[in-house]
């Protein structure tokens, strides 16, 4: 079963996020509900690991700008992190790398396990 | 003889789905030698369609479908994704696909073109057609000649 999973720790001023999964249509829904929940604090410090990420489209970059308005919204920072090559392109094509604070995984993504 | 293999697979136009497509797309994709990166950009592109489809084809449709159509040439391959109810005729509905026009596609994807821009953008050909349902089509090239010798030392 396809799914998206997010888990969410406090570590001082900075909340850590980890979403594994493949994020489409299906599981959108999902992942909108937990980012949501989340309480933004002015200051605050948001950090998503995307290294788990094993499928993503245009649904899921949605979901990240629409979290990334939200945090800017309170004035806190949101830093996405881990991302693979693949992922890394999809936010460049789009132009949201220039937007966003973007740190890329540096491993070669050479696994067949997304397929 | 033609010069490609056709492959139909139809789906309810549900999102759970979406991922079956990719799969099948993933499968097909391997068969031609295509890289693993040229394999993301493939099922990026159609579940970009795909979901499509599912968001704006049917609305307030509860049985409609989607049609994945794909012709597997020993270079490229040829995607279509559409929400004919009935099956089509590849042939028939590539000939009367048309040049790309701007206003026609906003109108048709409402999800305010990130979607077709990745399409464009991950593919080398993407095309609209608008008769009688919605229909993308689009084309990518293997670009690796070596990849496509690995391929038929394997599948014979």
């Amino acid at each position: 079963m396809m799914n998206v999973n997010v888990q969410f720790r406090e570590d001082g001023n900075v909340t850590r996020g980890l979403i594994e999964g493949e994020i489409d249509t299906y599981t959108a829904p999902i992942l909108r509900a937990e980012l949501d929940a989340i309480r933004v604090a002015n200051g605050m410090l948001i950090e998503l690991n995307l290294s788990k990420i094993s499928y993503m489209d245009s649904t899921g970059l949605g979901i990240i700008v629409a979290f990334y308005k939200k945090v800017t919204k309170e004035n806190a920072q949101l830093k996405l992190v881990g991302l693979t090559n693949r992922l890394g392109r999809l936010f460049d094509i789009t132009g949201l790398s220039d937007l966003m604070d973007i740190e890329m995984d540096k491993k070669v993504e050479l696994s067949y396990e997304s397929i | 003889m033609r010069a490609f293999d056709y492959i139909e697979i139809r789906v309810p136009a549900k999102s759970q789905y979406a991922s079956v497509i990719r799969l099948a797309i993933s499968g097909l994709a391997m068969r031609i030698g295509f890289t693993y990166d040229e394999i993301e950009d493939l099922k990026i592109a159609t579940g970009e369609a795909v979901t499509n489809v599912v968001h704006h084809a049917y609305t307030g449709h509860e049985e409609g479908e989607i049609v994945l159509g794909c012709a597997l040439f020993k270079n490229k391959i040829e995607i279509m994704v559409a929400d004919y109810g009935s099956g089509f005729n590849f042939e028939e509905i590539k000939s009367k696909i048309g040049p790309y026009n701007e206003n026609e596609n906003i109108a048709m994807l409402r999800e305010g073109g990130l979607g077709l821009y990745l399409m464009e953008a991950l593919m080398d050909e993407v095309k609209l057609n608008n008769e009688g349902g919605v229909t993308v089509f689009m084309t990518k090239y293997v670009t690796r000649e070596q990849v496509v010798e690995n391929v038929e030392r394997i599948t014979t």
